[in-house]
């Protein structure tokens, strides 16, 4: 798989971000090489990630210190009172029972330090857990299902999946509802977590600032594939994002050569009785897979390959293979010929 | 069924033949045979011995998971072992270290040292101790029979529901889970109680509750722990059982179950769990720290204090593995600042610890270099864990390798080096010779380095967005170096163990023999021969203060003053009966994970017929005579 981020225009400028982000935790600049950040936790691109990171800044600080204190008191201790040779038949030192005041000491300067790390813990909780307000908001319906998320946008009537667009700026509040076990929905660089729970709703709020591709995983172990339960947030500035929505709605699903053509007949006979396909002149769609409109402009198949015709078609072939367990069985009885058409049609769905 | 039936048969006959019906000498000789000794001794110090292998044996399985584990994420894109594989490698390492690993290594030592410590003769109830150490046995080895028959478990160590059920996770795997893990919990349970009436009973006249070391203090509040946290595990498994084997709707959401449940039920015996796994080892480092310091522990009374308070808060707080579940800000944050309040004891127990050094004389025995060393990691797992509790940032450590890195800090870091700790402290009383020293080091050097290579690289991990329990991660995220780095230690960690197997090894065959007090100790088991005999007081000791046999020896005693004439000394006699049961138990087990009731419930019966005659079996020990004893040390 490519690294894919890297010919991204948003990474070079995030890049800076980053190590200004770092100054305050010398600890971590130290282990890092510099690379693609677009999955990390130090690298935020929208409020609520930047809210955590800051309180996450503030406690390693505050822990730094407290091991920094440990470490100095037991490296005099270890190195000053160890027994030298010659030492082992000295007088024994003197049984101390305790020093009260010291015992206060150690327990009230954690109590304040507690107190210190709480105040920002609980404000952040609450405002966190506010509701955004209503106008502004962007509200996506997110399903997930064994390895793969569908999002729906109730307002819009779009569905997508594994690739969510959402518009810079705005508030983007997430329904979550599972389809099978429970997930957790994750986009490090947006703000986490939150699990997704079969037979609730959850709710999470995020917003991105700038645009960008922002990465997001599943983190609750969901079976044989959870790790390749990848799904990408794609934030567009404002009009581009209204663009988006506009070609979703009018989504171009009419093949333009002869293969395609045949291709489309291929999809209606193999594929069609799980994916949809909207404007394609299919009556039958199927909801158990993920939704195939506008498949060409999708960045990845299946969340995990990048999308050219080359993995569609290793995909086809062998889906167990690359994502073992998922529930699309293997269509390794077509011929060449039929693979290449189905693909041509695909990569044809705008 | 029938098959089954048929195997017995067959099985009787072959026994009737090999007898000669009821053959008393055939008897005779198996009850001499060494292993027949093992099977039904009641001895607490064989037992603690048992637990240390049975522990150890499962370290090695568990421990090759684990690496297995590490050589699959080492390079990105991994092809080594992926998909369900590698989810069953994930679920039995963890289940095989919590369960079979830390705690039983633990209990090892806690009933070897315990009775010492507190001067008696034996624990309260021999009958149970072997029981529980046989259903701990079977039900790991049902547990990890599951990778010969196929389809161990799969659904992680906490089992979340509804993964874990049938609809998701069909075949026998979870069920090994389920079974496996009542079976040793019952065990565990049945310990925890004969700890808990053995230290409120048996401690030897003038040994005050404040006069106890402290490994049999934490051993105390684990026991008490574990009264209070394992009846809800067994309650939960239970409900999964039934939801497994009988379609029942507890925790599947499809029949209108809660699969929050699971989760609320599963903490709130697994937060305490982690207490129970590093208490005990808190109590190693304090005896330790002191003896190898010529220092008497540093504020003992707020040690003590620091122990209960642990163990109380650990109860209350379970939810803080469950803030990202959704159960809104004013829970989250309720149970946010009592996680922090738990920082509070640790910090002073930590001090203490430093401060029990401060002004002492400090030997670097290898014993004392993990204590030592021990003090710096728990401290890192330590904070890490609070930063865990700051709900908002919690929301981006959770599930991620951030918590993968804390946890291994506080339990390899807590558990593990208090188990080598108190082993190379103890083994000269355990087994009567000393470990060796300089291959001790290497051990202790070489293990400690490769752990940090493993873990400390795993922090970063988290941060920079990698997902827990993953079998592999892309390229071009800067988690290459990382994960391999973490990997490499795992290989330095092995090369530890492998150096400590062969110094057991080496001891075992060729070891110097070792004195009655080999380390200038300072309580009571000291006092006695290394390995003590069956019956470890010949007479019950006088304890007049805290650090009995360093107050004597400090007045100039060689002995300690004794509280009672001498006489005959009453021994519970070895039985087979924990044996039998725990076999039968093994059967119902089985049966059950493969959902043949009849199998299933036929061991129950053996169950039932164990007890039976265990509640009219009429034998009341017998009784060494002292003077006997003494002719045979003089011969």
């Amino acid at each position: 798989m490519k690294k894919q981020g890297r010919q991204n225009a948003v990474v070079s400028s995030r890049k800076n971000k980053y190590r200004r982000g770092l100054s305050g935790l010398a600890l971590i600049a130290l282990s890092t090489g510099c690379a693609n950040q677009s999955i990390s936790v130090l690298d935020p691109a929208g409020p609520v990630g930047r809210e955590q990171l800051s309180l996450i800044k503030l406690s390693t600080g505050i822990m730094t210190f407290v091991v920094l204190v440990v470490a100095i008191l037991y490296l005099y201790v270890v190195i000053r009172y160890r027994e030298r040779p010659g030492q082992e038949n000295d007088q024994i030192p003197e049984q101390v029972e305790g020093n009260k005041k010291l015992e206060v000491l150690w327990t009230v300067v954690p109590i304040l330090l507690l107190v210190i790390l709480a105040i920002p813990t609980i404000a952040t909780t609450f405002h966190q857990a506010k509701k955004p307000e209503e106008a502004n908001t962007v509200r996506v319906h997110v399903t997930a299902y064994q390895y793969w998320w569908a999002f729906d946008y109730p307002e819009l009537d779009i569905t997508t999946a594994n690739e969510v667009h959402i518009p810079v700026g705005r508030p983007i509040e997430l329904m979550m509802k599972s389809h099978d076990v429970i997930h957790a929905f994750w986009v490090p660089s947006l703000g986490g977590k939150q699990d997704v729970n079969p037979g609730r709703t959850d709710r999470l709020v995020l917003q991105a600032d700038k645009p960008g591709i922002f990465e997001g995983k599943c983190t609750e172990l969901c079976g044989a594939s959870h790790a390749l339960m990848n799904f990408r947030v794609i934030a567009h500035p404002a009009k581009e994002f209204d663009q988006w929505v506009a070609s979703q709605k009018n989504p171009v699903s009419t093949p333009t050569t002869k293969t395609g053509t045949d291709g489309q007949k291929w999809v209606g006979q193999n594929c069609i009785g799980c994916h949809a396909i909207e404007n394609a002149g299919y009556r039958i769609k199927g909801k158990t897979g993920p939704n195939l409109t506008a498949f060409s402009k999708r960045t990845r198949i299946a969340g995990v390959l990048d999308n050219n015709e080359q993995n569609l078609k290793a995909w086809l072939k062998d889906t167990q293979g690359i994502k073992p367990g998922n529930r699309m069985p293997a269509f390794d009885h077509l011929t060449n010929e039929q693979i290449d058409a189905i693909t041509q049609y695909l990569l044809q769905l705008k | 069924m029938a098959t089954l039936v048929i195997l017995i048969v067959v099985a009787l006959f072959l026994t009737a033949i090999l007898t000669g019906g009821y053959n008393e000498r055939y008897l005779e000789r198996v009850r001499q045979n060494w292993l027949w000794e093992w099977i039904t001794t009641v001895d607490h110090k064989k037992i603690g011995i048992l637990y240390l292998m049975a522990g150890g044996f499962f370290f090695t399985v568990g421990g090759l998971e684990a690496l297995l584990i590490r050589i699959q994420l080492m390079f990105p894109n991994g092809k080594f072992i992926i998909g369900d594989t590698f989810n069953q490698l994930l679920s039995m390492h963890g289940t095989t270290m919590i369960f079979l690993v830390s705690l039983p290594l633990l209990f090892g030592l806690m009933n070897v040292i315990v009775p010492l410590q507190i001067g008696a003769r034996d624990v309260a109830f021999p009958f149970i101790n072997s029981l529980g150490f046989w259903l701990y046995f079977v039900g790991g080895l049902t547990l990890n029979l599951s990778w010969i028959f196929g389809g161990a478990p799969d659904a992680g160590w906490t089992s979340y529901a509804t993964l874990a059920l049938n609809e998701f996770s069909p075949g026998p795997g979870v069920n090994y889970y389920v079974l496996g893990l009542q079976i040793a919990g019952f065990g565990t349970l049945m310990s925890g109680i004969n700890f808990l009436v053995t230290i409120i009973n048996m401690r030897a006249p003038g040994m005050s509750y404040l006069r106890m070391p402290l490994f049999t203090w934490t051993s105390f509040v684990t026991s008490a722990l574990i009264l209070f946290a394992f009846p809800p595990l067994t309650a939960g498994m239970f409900m999964m059982m039934f939801d497994r084997l009988f379609e029942t709707s507890f925790f599947a959401t499809s029949g209108g179950g809660n699969s929050v449940i699971w989760q609320h039920i599963f903490w709130i015996f697994g937060h305490p769990e982690v207490y129970i796994l590093v208490l005990p080892a808190f109590g190693v480092f304090s005896d330790v720290i002191s003896t190898f310091s010529r220092k008497r522990l540093f504020g003992y009374h707020s040690m003590v204090f620091a122990v209960v308070l642990i163990g109380f808060l650990g109860f209350m707080v379970w939810v803080h593995h469950m803030f990202t579940v959704g159960l809104g800000a004013i829970a989250n944050t309720i149970f946010a600042i009592a996680t922090m309040a738990i920082a509070v004891p640790t910090g002073i127990k930590v001090f203490n610890w430093l401060f029990t050094m401060w002004g002492g004389r400090i030997r670097f025995t290898t014993a004392m270099l993990f204590a030592a060393g021990f003090i710096v990691v728990f401290v890192m797992g330590g904070v890490t864990g609070v930063m865990l509790s700051v709900v908002p940032a919690d929301l981006q450590f959770h599930d991620s390798y951030f918590v993968v890195a804390h946890f291994h800090y506080v339990l390899i870091g807590g558990t593990i080096l208090g188990f080598f700790a108190g082993l190379y402290y103890w083994w000269p009383k355990i087994f009567g010779s000393l470990l060796d020293e300089k291959w001790g080091r290497w051990h202790f050097w070489i293990f400690y380095l490769g752990m940090h290579l493993t873990f400390f690289p795993q922090h970063f991990l988290g941060l920079f967005g990698m997902p827990r329990r993953v079998f592999t991660y892309e390229a071009g995220y800067n988690l290459e170096m990382n994960n391999l780095l973490s990997s490499l230690g795992a290989f330095l960690m092995t090369a530890g163990m492998l150096i400590f197997l062969f110094n057991v090894v080496r001891t075992l065959t060729k070891g110097k023999k070792a004195p009655g007090d080999p380390w200038d100790g300072r309580s009571l088991e000291w006092s006695i021969p290394s390995p003590p005999p069956v019956y470890n007081f010949l007479q019950t000791p006088k304890v007049r203060g805290l650090d009995p046999w360093w107050l004597e020896k400090r007045e100039g005693n060689d002995q300690m003053p004794v509280a009672e004439p001498l006489g005959p000394i009453h021994m519970p006699s070895p039985n087979h009966l924990p044996f039998l049961m725990s076999l039968s138990f093994f059967v119902s087990g089985i049966g059950f994970v493969f959902h043949s009731l009849a199998v299933g419930f036929m061991g129950l019966v053996g169950v039932v017929i164990t007890l039976y005659m265990r509640s009219f079996e009429e034998d009341h020990g017998y009784h060494l005579i002292p003077e006997e004893l003494e002719k045979e040390a003089k011969s």
